[in-house]
């Protein structure tokens, strides 16, 4: 909101520079975002919170210079001439809705001539961004500026003949034009003021099309009423339609400020439209409104500010804000005025006695007691997960709602458990509307967003929740750590151009697991409808399932418009906590040479890896201590249907040296074994 | 005898001097001085001969053969030398020609901000809390002093999952979570990092971002432990000499409340575009818990004070590292992510 300082210095002296000002101001807590120099004035931009609303009226923002200052603040006088005529014989106010109408108070000015208000008032009000229309109608918009009280007139003359304001809920169905010529379909929460028989105004919001002031409107029916707060806020909202009123009842205004402003609208009226006031106010007021007593104590202003104020300072502060204070042993009784609905404790005093100080001025000090920080096990544990995957993948962090559209193009079946996702009921889209329940499909994403701008070779992975459907009241939520890779290790002279497959991406679980402790996993070959059948696995250990890799569908790549092939894995990052090893103590190293024997058989086609080198384990003693398949080789000299896989053994002893003779029995034993459960032939 | 001795004598000289190769040499070795060598045969012939000549010889002989070995050594020393600087010359690699391109990763820049941030205030002894993404209205707005209708709930424009359920806001709800676990405790020093949600979306608003948010409580915590805390933590996150201020503002869930300023990282406080102008950057929003949120806690207002703050990874970010657009943390571009 603009503020102009030549309005403000109507009713305070300032000495201050207009930068100063918006400094002081600032630092107090009406934060001022910028000043502008505008045709011999300066316009503040005011930042308000959403707690001042009451500083959108001028005499209250120099209520607040006059606190910073020290000067006296000028509120303009009313003097009003009466005629002799009875208000109440021109209206009657009822309100059939108090919990929305805490007050309603109207005037009459009789024989009023329109024409435009004079040019230091248009002035004043485009300085606040508001268009001048009529003499009438800026009136009531300089009276809101100025008090932050809004006004509304009505042409006394399109009024009923019943000449009764009432004031209740919107009738189902009710329909009305407002002022911006739109028309309205009113909702049963709504309030509106009616002349008994129409709407009239959209109360607090926008008057009627109905009973504007026009040029030959004669008699002028002044409206200064309190609406509450969050019904206004409610409809607003609803009609979407903001209006400088319905900003400041939003914000909350002072039901006690309804005559004040009444008075000094008719007073201007007259004083730039002619015509006469009717005598007397019709005033409702069933929602009263009285001062909060808020006790204050001094100690308790030191205690929680960790200054060394005295009571004086304190007292001093409270005065220069116009407070009421009634001593008391050790406290004061503050009277809040009605115009602060945003202080009604003992810590909101000790605000406005803080910043009246200064911020600045108040000590740095730190907490004096002691506590032992750190990170828990399973916050060191995700931090060492990360620190794995970040050597070889770059992390991503991707939004935590996706578009449904996105299950179907990773061919999840129907019925999966994975497509009972959580909506939003507000979403910003529809591609933003569901709570995942994998990263998969915002990693194939990524990679797809990636190839599209022709960065190739892309190595991801990504740790965050996924949101499940539970019974509780919240969805439940699990931490994933997926990852996904494309392409081939960097183009280079080297010539070895690594792929980056299943096994590079299996390496890279590996060494995880390594990094973690966990020794007793198993790759299991399985099937889920995103991942190539034949090249998926379940990654068990312990009974425990931690998750699934696999290279993407040919089918889902092709739905990501992805040109290569991709492999991904996404593990539960629970259950690898529940799994992590405890760091254990070291093997010894083996004195005794190490004797290592490479062998070669023909396996049947079907036959897996780790199926043969079980087989190994379980028919050599503990003295053969690691197989490694070194070679896997399908063509030429290997019949159809076999492949040739090479092993290479190592066999220690930790006591002697182990001999030539022992090592041939085994490998026999292990080539005899091979052939009886695997059919498997040395080549 | 002694002429014949003399007469290999000077023809390995001569095999010596030109011998260019170990094999030459070893040749060398062999005929003189192996097994069936000619100094060997020479040795072994002189058992026919008299004691004195026998002697004489011998001792000739055996100098001679001992000299020549020397001899031999030392140019197979030579030779070797020249052989191995010949080798490592043909060696000679292109150093400029880049390393084998192992593929690397990174921690994502916030991920990088946030542990910074972490490692500070653990350094001040605080502990780390986590809570649901997916809360409840109540731990949300509720017992933070947010009712219904009330109109701070414009300044969060929220994601509903349904009336009592929503996409946290902001990482506020896990301050009162931890206060119900661990009242009456004290003291409470936390942070509390993590993904918020507001219904917002455009070059200075993502409907997803990241918080970390701090509460400390104590028996006598004031809003001067407030200013030194956050005034070390930002001194420490930007630089030492950076000037910091204090203002009030408002927040329902702290009172008094305050907004921390940093004199602009990017003009040092002169005022430029980053900081509109102003010199001073918005930093974070914190407070002097309020009553009330201490009472929903399970806390004695009147025995426990405590102060509150919350910041925005991504503004700290972007800050840090010069980046000027919101989206481009969550648009994942690999050209973005390998430059951290």
């Amino acid at each position: 909101m603009g503020v102009s300082i030549n309005w403000l210095k109507q009713y305070i002296d300032i000495e201050w520079t207009p930068e100063e000002l918006a400094h002081r101001l600032t630092m107090a807590g009406i934060a001022v975002e910028g000043v502008e120099e505008s045709d011999a004035d300066y316009i503040m931009e005011l930042d308000l919170t959403p707690n001042r609303g009451d500083c959108l009226g001028v005499i209250n923002l120099a209520r607040e210079v006059a606190a910073l200052n020290g000067k006296e603040l000028r509120i303009p006088q009313v003097k009003i001439k009466e005629n002799r005529e009875n208000i109440n014989d021109y209206i009657k106010v009822e309100i059939a809705a108090p919990d929305l109408c805490p007050r309603y108070a109207a005037r009459m000015i009789k024989n009023v001539e329109i024409k435009p208000s004079p040019e230091w008032m248009q002035k004043l009000l485009l300085s606040a961004g508001i268009r001048p229309i009529n003499n009438i109608v800026d009136v009531t918009n300089y009276v809101m500026l100025e008090s932050n009280q809004p006004l509304h007139a009505f042409d006394y003359d399109l009024l009923s003949p019943a000449k009764t304001i009432l004031v209740r809920k919107a009738e189902y169905g009710e329909n009305f034009t407002t002022l911006d010529e739109v028309e309205r379909e009113l909702d049963l929460d709504s309030l509106v003021i009616t002349d008994s028989i129409k709407p009239v105004a959209l109360a607090g919001i926008m008057g009627g099309l109905n009973s504007e002031i026009k040029d030959r409107t004669k008699n002028v029916l002044i409206e200064s009423a309190n609406f509450l707060n969050t019904n206004i806020r409610r409809t607003s909202k609803k009609q979407g339609l903001r209006s400088d009123s319905s900003i400041r009842f939003e914000k909350g205004v002072d039901p006690n400020g309804v005559i004040y402003a009444v008075n000094r609208a008719a007073q201007l009226m007259q004083e730039l439209a002619g015509g006469e006031i009717v005598k007397g106010i019709c005033d409702v007021y069933p929602g009263k409104k009285d001062p909060l007593f808020v006790p204050l104590r001094f100690d308790r202003v030191n205690y929680l500010l960790g200054t060394q104020l005295s009571p004086q300072e304190i007292k001093d502060f409270l005065v220069r804000l116009q407070f009421k204070i009634k001593e008391k042993k050790g406290y004061v009784e503050v009277e809040i005025p009605t115009y602060r609905p945003d202080i009604s404790m003992e810590a909101d005093l000790i605000e406005e006695v803080a910043r009246l100080y200064g911020y600045d001025q108040v000590p740095s000090t730190m907490p004096g007691s002691i506590n032992c920080g750190g990170l828990s096990e399973y916050q060191r544990f995700r931090d060492q997960v990360k620190e794995v995957m970040a050597a070889y993948l770059y992390e991503v962090i991707n939004y935590s709602f996706i578009s449904p559209g996105l299950y179907d193009r990773i061919m999840l079946p129907a019925d999966s458990y994975l497509r009972n996702y959580i909506r939003l009921a507000n979403p910003l889209s529809e591609e933003q509307s569901v709570m995942r329940t994998l990263l998969l499909p915002g990693l194939l994403e990524n990679v797809s967003k990636n190839l599209a701008r022709r960065n190739q070779n892309l190595n991801f992975f990504e740790m965050g929740a996924v949101f499940y459907p539970a019974p509780e009241r919240l969805p439940r939520e699990v931490l994933k750590l997926g990852a996904i890779v494309a392409g081939r290790v960097e183009l280079n002279w080297l010539k070895n151009e690594v792929p980056m497959d299943f096994y590079y991406l299996k390496g890279i679980v590996e060494i995880l697991f390594h990094e973690l402790g966990i020794r007793d996993y198993t790759f299991v070959a399985a099937e889920k409808p995103y991942f190539h059948p034949g090249r998926t696995a379940r990654i068990m250990c312990r009974g425990e399932e931690i998750g699934f890799m696999g290279e993407v569908h040919p089918l889902v790549l092709e739905n990501f418009d992805i040109g290569e092939k991709a492999c991904a894995f996404e593990l539960d990052v629970n259950t690898l906590f529940k799994l992590k090893g405890k760091k254990s103590m070291v093997e010894q190293i083996a004195k005794y040479p190490a004797i290592q024997r490479d062998i070669a058989v023909l396996l049947k086609e079907e036959t897996k890896a780790s199926e043969a080198i079980k087989v190994i384990k379980d028919s050599a003693s503990e003295l053969l201590q690691e197989v490694i398949v070194f070679d896997i080789y399908t063509g030429e000299q290997v019949p159809e249907g076999y492949k040739s896989a090479a092993f290479r053994l190592t066999f220690q002893s930790m006591e002697r040296t182990l001999k030539e003779k022992e090592i041939n029995s085994l490998i026999d034993r292990i080539l005899a074994s091979l052939d009886q459960e695997l059919k498997a032939r040395l080549r | 005898m002694l002429s014949k001795l003399s007469e290999i004598k000077e023809r390995a000289e001569k095999i010596l001097q030109e011998a260019d190769s170990l094999e030459k040499l070893n040749e060398l070795r062999v005929k003189t001085l192996g097994r069936k060598g000619e100094i060997t045969v020479m040795l072994r012939s002189l058992k026919d001969l008299s004691p004195e000549i026998k002697a004489q010889m011998g001792q000739a002989a055996n100098q001679f053969k001992m000299q020549l070995e020397e001899m031999i050594n030392q140019k197979s020393d030579e030779l070797k030398q020249e052989q191995l600087l010949k080798r490592l010359q043909a060696e000679t690699i292109d150093v400029t020609l880049p390393g084998l391109p192992l593929m690397r990763g990174s921690k994502h820049p916030l991920t990088r901000v946030y542990e910074e941030i972490r490692d500070i205030f653990v350094g001040m002894g605080f502990n780390i809390a986590e809570g649901p993404e997916i809360e409840l209205d109540y731990y949300n707005f509720e017992a933070l002093n947010v009712p219904r209708d009330h109109p701070a709930r414009d300044m969060q424009d929220t994601f509903y999952i349904n009336e009592e359920v929503v996409l946290r806001t902001h990482t506020s709800p896990v301050q009162v979570r931890t206060m119900e676990k661990m009242a009456p405790h004290l003291p409470v020093r936390i942070i509390v990092p993590g993904k918020v949600y507001r219904k917002d979306d455009d070059a200075t608003h993502s409907p997803m971002f990241q918080q970390v948010e701090g509460l400390v409580l104590d028996d006598r915590i004031t809003l001067a432990d407030l200013k030194g805390t956050l005034m070390n933590f930002a001194r420490e996150i930007f630089e030492a000499d950076l000037k910091v201020r204090f203002r009030p503002s408002y927040f329902p869930f702290t009172e008094p409340s305050a907004e921390m300023d940093i004199s602009c990282v990017n003009c040092q406080g002169v005022g430029c575009r980053v900081c509109s102008h102003t010199g001073w950057l918005e930093i974070l929003g914190a407070g002097m818990v309020n009553p009330r949120v201490l009472e929903y806690g399970g806390y004695d207002p009147e025995k426990v004070t405590g102060f509150a703050f919350g910041m925005g990874i991504e503004r700290i970010a972007m800050l840090k590292y010069g980046i000027n657009d919101l989206r481009l943390f969550f648009d994942n571009d690999r050209r973005f992510l390998q430059q951290f």
